[in-house]
């Protein structure tokens, strides 16, 4: 049993390490293809990335990911692709931002109640999906990248002179926080971590506790490794459908949090987009794993952080975006290599013990 | 064709090693051995899916090696899936010549030679008919003269007897009889030993991936195959007693489903189906698959809402109760697919303990999970029902067939179902696991279980039920006392011949030499 168990351990770090080492391969040659020495800008990256105000920014950076990944993961332990996280947040985002600019409430109040708003409205955009998955069977896929292309033209419509924005100079933007909505900081040096990172670590450990140690988060992976068995276990598989969407939405709402309670204050033209996408490739690359995707949210901070320095160095600056695919795609393929070749491996060993144990008791009848 | 020494070193639960078997042309050679045995390997080793490790096959003295089937086919060698491979909206002539097109054409001359081919071998062939308007046997005969057309002239059949009725047994036979007469060579999987002894030439026995013993029918008898294939004797028969009580716990009244098919037509799935199952009562349900049974189930599970009727639990009325409820009220299941309904195959063995009971002790407390306690009681469970594994972190992919359904046995069992429904319990399970499945059945009846027995295997049927009812196109056309009832005569009801109560002729003796599972593995 000890053996097997090593194996898993083994096998649970041999997916990452093989991708990433099958990453930084490809990417070399695609270096090399445009005549630079991949080498030299790795040492650029490991050089600039760990200095003291990179990390900062990366891990800054990070939180926001970290909570995109986990909308994304809780979609995919259910076997549901929330591809609509982005919309979920944006929309979410730009709602919050109106509520808190029309309020002027101590703090306490009006920080949660922001935080309530993005959840609500994130949730119940991605539970429009979840209620038409259930009720006409239109697939997630579908509904959610046009629920995105429709958030963007609600927030069109209202991010406009006279309607819910104003106007500051060539942008539009929702009003201003009041300065009780600003979130706390973590004073670091040289530039304070946004506190949010907190609010981020408190998710994480609920996702976590929730999917492995309630009966609920059993009956969401019961349905997201078999709906049939799950069906048959007396899982409702409607209701987890649109429970788990929910739940997706309520997750993305917090992503434009950070940064509008933290640095922006206002949901303007300019407001980050593309943070849902993200999420989808840190989910994938941390394997649906709190710990996993907050690593691979940091990876990706930090390929982001120190992708710009490149461009100093005479390097192509979309380099670090070829190295973001590369490494997804490495990541998919490895883990499913990895996953199968471990499915076999615990069969045959499975078998060779069974067939071991059975020629001992057969040796023991003919001895006896 | 001979196999000397095959050794295939394979990742799943039993590898062959040193197969040594003789196939004589013209004969019918079966190969039996429990599940798990290694007899699918084998075959597809012969056909060419699997290269063996090592070993040699060679055929009329000369020494093959397959890579493909395609090698395999060019040696005249065809398979008969058990699964079968054709597709429902082509007729039969173009299910044959799919694929094997350069070799008569599309046309005529097709036409000509599937009617040759189907005269010559007594197949009965039509070939214009769409395959998605044939039964189970026709479209079994298709799949036979598919292999035949391709020039095969040595035939492999996995396990072809099981998904037919005694009735249709006979007529296959008889096509495997022709085909031999012809100088054909029919290589037969099977693990019912009354129909190996009554068709085959040569028998060889498989046992843990290796051959264990080569015998001729005339010298055998079903209790001694079995006892080779399982390489121990046999528990010996066991006496019924009745321990039906007259309490009812399940009654079904006039239950009623229809559902949409693939075509968007309503099709009456369940039409007026009434039952009633006492206290340690087993009533088994006979029927060819597809009659409704598997509804009748899913309705009484809550995984599909009747139309119509009510459902009785212990005098409480369930009809449109949720599943779960109906599972804490004492609903324990044993379905009929396990890896799609009763198993999370990539999940461990203790999660999988969990499956269907999350909200129950041991598993639960309040809304946590306690997997303390439901990782004991799986090690309990996996010791106390004999589950082969070698612990409870290993997934369920990795248990053979009969280890898996011994687990979920065990898991129904363990929450004291005051009602069992178990749908072909013992399929796909060795002839070891199978007995052990009927004894905790029986033990379970004797402390006043109730059980709804699903069967294809009529002696299983027979052997453990207190009284049987035939499903035929959704309704429950006849009844039959199990103590006096042949295989035949049920076999005869399923196919809508016959209806009301069924009586034992007496003039159909030969039937009352079967074996039945009250005899243990004899009906394997």
């Amino acid at each position: 049993m000890k053996k097997l168990d090593k194996n898993k351990l083994i096998l649970g770090i041999a997916a990452p390490v093989l991708a990433i080492v099958a990453a930084l391969l490809i990417t070399s040659v695609i270096i090399l293809a445009t005549g630079k020495d991949p080498l030299h800008a790795y040492a650029v990256m490991a050089d600039f990335g760990s200095k003291s105000d990179s990390q900062v920014w990366i891990i800054n950076k990070a939180v926001p990911y970290y909570l995109s990944a986990l909308a994304v993961a809780i979609g995919f332990r259910m076997n549901l692709f929330n591809i609509g996280v982005d919309g979920q947040y944006r929309i979410a985002a730009f709602f919050a931002a109106v509520v808190g600019g029309a309020l002027t409430l101590p703090g306490f109040l009006q920080i949660p109640l922001i935080i309530l708003v993005a959840m609500l409205v994130g949730s119940v955009w991605a539970g429009i999906a979840g209620v038409l998955k259930t009720t006409r069977g239109v697939s997630e896929v579908i509904t959610t990248i046009m629920l995105n292309a429709i958030a963007a033209a609600v927030i069109g419509y209202f991010l406009q002179d006279g309607r819910l924005a104003v106007k500051d100079g060539n942008l539009f933007h929702t009003p201003n926080l009041p300065a009780s909505s600003h979130f706390f900081t973590i004073p670091t040096q040289p530039a304070p971590l946004d506190g949010f990172l907190v609010i981020a670590v408190v998710v994480g450990f609920a996702y976590w506790f929730v999917l492995n140690r309630t009966r609920f988060g059993f009956d969401l992976r019961t349905v997201g490794q078999s709906e049939s068995a799950a069906e048959a276990g007396g899982v409702s598989v409607k209701r987890m459908i649109v429970t788990s969407m929910l739940l997706s939405g309520g997750a993305a709402g917090l992503i434009g949090m950070p940064t509008l309670l933290g640095t922006s204050y206002n949901y303007g033209t300019d407001f980050p987009i593309g943070i849902g996408f993200t999420g989808i490739a840190i989910a994938l690359l941390g394997r649906n794993h709190p710990v996993g995707m907050a690593v691979a949210a940091l990876l990706w901070g930090f390929l982001e952080r120190t992708g710009t320095q490149l461009e100093f160095e005479d390097y192509q600056q979309e380099i670090v975006g070829v190295m973001q695919g590369v490494i997804v795609l490495c990541v998919v393929v490895a883990y499913e290599l990895v996953r199968r070749y471990g499915l076999r491996l615990q069969q045959r060993q499975v078998g060779e013990e069974l067939a071991a144990q059975a020629r001992k008791t057969e040796k023991a009848e003919v001895s006896a | 064709m001979e196999l000397r020494g095959i050794t295939k070193r394979f990742p799943g639960v039993v590898a062959n090693h040193d197969i040594d078997i003789t196939i004589h042309r013209g004969t019918v050679h079966a190969l039996v051995g429990e599940n798990g045995a290694g007899k699918s390997t084998l075959m597809k080793i012969l056909y060419g899916m699997q290269k063996p490790d090592e070993g040699t096959i060679s055929i009329d003295g000369d020494q093959v090696s397959f890579h493909s089937p395609a090698d395999a086919i060019a040696r005249n060698i065809g398979m008969v899936h058990q699964h079968f491979m054709l597709a429902d909206n082509l007729t039969v002539l173009e299910n044959v010549v799919l694929g094997g097109e350069k070799l008569h054409g599309i046309g005529g001359k097709a036409r000509a030679e599937i009617i040759k081919i189907s005269d010559r071998y007594g197949l009965g062939v039509r070939p214009d008919v769409l395959v998605e308007d044939l039964g189970v046997a026709d479209r079994q005969r298709v799949e036979i003269l598919k292999v035949l057309y391709r020039g095969a002239r040595t035939l492999i059949l996995d396990e072809p007897t099981a998904v037919l009725v005694p009735q249709e047994v006979d007529a296959l036979f008889d096509n495997l009889r022709e085909l031999k007469a012809e100088g054909l060579t029919v290589i037969f999987i099977s693990h019912k030993l009354g129909e190996v002894l009554s068709v085959a030439d040569d028998i060889t026995v498989i046992r843990r991936g290796t051959t264990v013993a080569s015998v001729v029918p005339g010298e055998t008898t079903p209790k001694q195959l079995a006892e080779l294939m399982v390489g121990s004797e046999l528990p010996s028969p066991q006496t019924r007693e009745s321990t039906v009580t007259d309490v009812e716990m399940l009654k079904v009244d006039g239950l009623r489903l229809s559902t949409a098919d693939a075509e968007g037509v309503e099709r009456t799935v369940l039409d007026e189906v009434s039952l009633t199952i006492r206290k340690g009562e087993v009533l088994g349900i006979a029927g060819v698959e597809g009659n409704g049974q598997a509804e009748l189930v899913e309705a009484i599970m809550g995984m599909r809402d009747p139309d119509g009727g009510t459902i009785t639990l212990d005098g409480v009325d369930i009809s449109h109760r949720p599943t779960r409820a109906r599972r804490e009220d004492g609903i324990g299941y044993i379905p009929e697919d396990r890896h799609r309904h009763g198993l999370l195959l990539e999940a461990p063995l203790w999660e999988n303990r969990i499956l269907g009971h999350v909200t129950e002790k041991p598993n639960a407390k309040g809304r946590l999970l306690d997997l303390k306690a439901a990782r004991a009681d799986t090690a309990r469970i996996v010791a106390e029902y004999d589950v082969r594994t070698p612990g409870i972190e290993v997934t369920a992919a990795s248990l053979s067939g009969g280890n898996q359904q011994k687990l979920i046995v065990g898991r129904e069992m363990s929450h004291h179902p005051k009602l069992l429904i178990a749908a072909h319990p013992t399929r796909g399970v060795d002839v070891g696991a199978q007995a052990q499945i009927w004894d905790q059945i029986r033990a379970a009846r004797r402390e006043g279980l109730a059980v709804l027995l699903i069967s294809a295997d009529l002696d299983e049927l027979i052997g453990l039920s207190d009284g049987l009812r035939v499903m035929y196109r959704g309704r429950l056309v006849a009844d039959a006392d199990p103590a006096t009832i042949t295989p035949e005569e049920l076999g005869s009801a399923m196919t809508g011949a016959a209806s009301g109560h069924l009586t034992h002729s007496d003039s159909d003796t030969a039937a009352d030499s079967e074996p039945r599972p009250s005899q243990e593995g004899e009906s394997e």
